[in-house]
């Protein structure tokens, strides 16, 4: 039976799929879960697999041309199967472009695994090579050419299913159950259907690809013992006191209630450290920034009411810190996790980030290694910015915005100095931290900071 | 235990119950000195005499109603139909009086009935003769209807259905009279109504399989066993009341479900147990409930077209794959 390739959802936010390259041409024999075509979202470029055996018998849509999700934009099936019924429901807007083809009957000879396919199909023509510059955009309906097209199916036949998650209701339930946003998953059952087993996939296995991407590049990993899965948490019903704070808070200030502890931090020790280590050995490359987000997770460790996420009825309480660095990228912006930053030594974490933000850049991150983060930083210092706000990453609880390390006048021991200052600013959701808790969290972040031995103790 | 066929096992279930109550009677075409038309009520009169075993003219109406009469009256019969495809002449007696007389006495007339009898698909005997009308009775309440797969659910369930004080439809498959089976000779064996049987137990896939199709699902069962599908194959025995509580357990174990049957599906069994597993156990699927049933049309005569009617283990193995996301 012939498999509809569908532009699947492969990012919680996107809406259409740019086709980067087909790495399966047509009369290519292709099997269950083989990488069929690369796709660019709007957050990275991903693999899409085969979700049927056979023969890639039809390409829809050609390298860097685009679709909406859920587009039919391949078939696969027997070499010698009709599929023009397939065919016929791309709809009115794929027919009339290829009636509009100037030689409909022409055959590439390349593909002979597929010459048998539809001598009794009128709808044949729009082979690949042919179509190569072809738009999907609808030609206008007047064109005369459209009424040879023998089966124009309704007005409107593909894009329906745009934007509508299809999910089966045991996988829906497993899916909310394990905190899995459904719309980062790719659905393997008939039409992109989301099902059972693509959520226990995603909940078994999917962390271990990216332990192995991460070795390779880290050349200072450690055996790679730490830990990479989503942290591990507990849920514990949100009291009386906290879901009316949070109901009272949200109507005030957006869906999440935002307030900002702002903080100067004295660099000097931390820099230091920064250039010894690096002095030791300058493979370990370790930034400024590798040491916010190690202090970090040190500090969430300390604080678990801060490393945790607002759930209506209950609060999330992770026992990991997995934090997620903002990352710069053309158009846009990504965050890239270090999972269980708080196991992690200086050097793991600065090569994870080097890597991880090397290929944010390149848009090669899979799903799981940019959703899920307990915790963010955001970092503009390099752009010069003194302080800044950020705003919180749903359904995180807090986000740290980190501003540039500059030179400045403080008064120590009634005299006035010059020290290393850095400002940081915390954005708390204010349904699970409160002024105090976000306050004492701030106050270890920076004793640490400014003392980097406490690391150690 | 002995192995007996289902006729044998349910001329037991007969005979014993006679012996047991006196107030039970049988009547019927030709179940006296004939012995019955597919031989169930063999050596009856001989052993019970002519007032407790008796043959009736051609009248399915007139003596459905004299069972109900007699039932109200305090006795407890049992009205054999040659086949249920002559049972829908009574029905009138079934429905209108049988059903609804507990309920419209307030209490005072229970209706301690068996209506029997061969039913579903039999040989080359065409549209008439061959179908599956247990939709039409397990539709109306005050009715109970049983539908044995073995021996020996068939002697345990019709001697409750004679103790049972309320009408019971019995239908048992004309195809497999001659099915053989482990039954027990102890005099008080019975299975309860509106208990289901787990056939077979499985992980991956439910099949819910009544009547005949219940050995067609074991059959597709052990071949899926071999392609690695684990296969829970439960019979309902019970039509009304449904015992979906343990449908639904097998369910939220297995997430799939395939309903086999060899009636029509419009409107029916499957129709129902596939609403309330969607009504109950909606969470728990991972795919449409997939029914199985028989063809859409009136029993054809001819054997290649009787053949394609009724459902086949390759189209419960096909639908199993397809639910399970295999194919």
């Amino acid at each position: 039976m012939a498999t509809k390739v569908i532009m699947p959802k492969l990012s919680p936010t996107m809406e259409e799929g740019q086709l980067s390259r087909w790495l399966k041409k047509e009369g290519d024999k292709v099997s269950m879960g083989e990488p069929l075509a690369e796709i660019d979202t709007d957050k990275a470029t991903m693999e899409m697999q085969a979700l049927g055996n056979g023969v890639l018998r039809k390409i829809l849509i050609h390298d860097g041309e685009s679709a909406p999700l859920g587009q039919l934009i391949a078939v696969i099936g027997e070499p010698d199967e009709d599929i023009s019924a397939l065919l016929s429901e791309v709809g009115s807007a794929e027919s009339s472009k290829a009636a509009s083809q100037a030689k409909p009957a022409e055959k590439p000879s390349s593909s002979p695994g597929e010459e048998k396919e539809t001598s009794d199909s009128p709808e044949a023509p729009a082979k690949s090579k042919a179509a190569d510059t072809a738009k999907i955009e609808p030609s206008p309906k007047s064109e005369p050419a459209a009424s040879a097209t023998t089966q124009s199916s309704s007005p409107g036949g593909n894009g329906t299913q745009r934007g509508r998650l299809i999910v089966s209701p045991l996988a829906a339930r497993m899916a909310a159950e394990s905190g899995i946003d459904l719309r980062s998953i790719t659905g393997s059952g008939p039409g992109g259907r989301i099902i059972k087993r693509d959520v226990e996939e995603l909940v078994a296995g999917k962390a271990a690809p990216a332990a192995a991407a991460t070795a390779d590049v880290g050349q200072r990993t450690v055996m790679q013992q730490s830990p990479v899965e989503p942290s591990a948490y507990r849920d514990v019903p949100a009291s009386e006191m906290r879901r009316t704070i949070a109901k009272r808070l949200v109507t005030s200030l957006g869906p999440i209630p935002h307030f900002f502890l702002t903080t100067e931090i004295a660099m000097d020790r931390a820099a230091e450290m920064r250039s010894s280590v690096n002095a030791l050995d300058p493979e370990l490359k370790i930034s400024v920034n590798d040491i916010i987000i190690k202090v970090a997770a040190s500090a969430l460790r300390q604080h678990p009411q801060v490393n945790a996420s607002f759930q209506d009825k209950m609060v999330r309480y992770y026992e990991h810190a997995d934090i997620g660095v903002a990352v710069a990228i053309e158009d846009g912006l990504i965050t890239p996790i270090v999972r269980s930053a708080d196991q992690k030594s200086l050097g793991q974490i600065a090569s994870e980030v080097r890597d991880l933000a090397g290929r944010a850049r390149n848009r090669k991150l899979r799903p799981e290694e940019f959703l899920g983060a307990t915790f963010s930083i955001s970092n503009l210092g390099m752009f010069g910015i003194d302080e800044f706000t950020a705003v919180i990453n749903p359904p995180e609880g807090a986000i740290l915005a980190v501003g540039a390390m500059a030179p400045k006048p403080v008064v120590r021991d009634n005299e006035i100095v010059i020290r290393q200052m850095m400002r940081v600013t915390m954005s708390c959701d204010h349904r699970v931290i409160d002024g105090a808790t976000g306050a004492k969290f701030l106050q270890t972040f920076k004793k640490i900071l400014e003392n980097p031995l406490f690391l150690v103790v | 235990m002995a192995v007996i066929t289902m006729r044998e096992a349910l001329n037991q279930a007969l005979r014993e119950e006679m012996l047991r109550d006196e107030n039970v009677f049988l009547m019927g075409e030709e179940v006296a000195a004939y012995e019955g038309a597919y031989k169930v009520t063999k050596g009856l009169l001989a052993e019970l005499g002519d007032k407790r075993v008796i043959d009736t003219p051609i009248t399915e109406l007139g003596f459905a109603g004299l069972g109900v009469g007699a039932a109200m009256a305090g006795l407890r019969p049992i009205i054999e139909f040659m086949t249920f495809n002559f049972s829908i002449l009574a029905t009138d007696q079934i429905i209108n009086s049988a059903a609804k007389m507990l309920y419209m006495s307030g209490g005072q007339f229970k209706v301690p009935i068996v209506f029997r009898g061969p039913g579903g698909s039999a040989f080359q005997v065409s549209s008439q003769h061959s179908q599956a009308i247990e939709s039409w009775f397990a539709y109306f309440p005050g009715l109970k209807v049983v539908m044995p797969s073995t021996p020996a659910d068939a002697k345990g369930l019709l001697k409750s259905a004679i103790r049972d004080d309320d009408p019971v439809i019995f239908i048992e498959q004309e195809r497999m009279y001659g099915n053989k089976g482990e039954v027990s000779d102890d005099v008080g064996f019975t299975i309860p109504l509106g208990v289901a049987d787990v056939k077979r137990e499985g992980t991956d896939a439910t099949i819910v399989a009544r009547s005949l199709m219940v050995p067609v699902a074991l059959k597709a069962a052990e071949q899926l066993e071999e392609q690695g599908v684990s296969c829970e194959v439960i019979d309902p025995r019970t039509i009304r009341p449904l015992d979906i509580e343990t449908i639904l357990k097998s369910v939220k174990k297995t997430n799939r479900v395939v309903i086999a049957e060899e009636s029509h599906p419009f409107f029916g069994v499957s129709a129902e147990i596939g609403s309330q597993i969607m009504e109950r156990a909606f969470d728990y699927l991972d795919a449409p409930v997939k029914r199985v049933s028989g063809a859409d049309v009136p029993m054809p005569y001819a054997k290649n077209l009787e053949d394609l009617a009724i459902p086949k283990v390759d189209q419960i193995i096909a639908a199993v794959r397809e639910v399970s996301y295999l194919d």
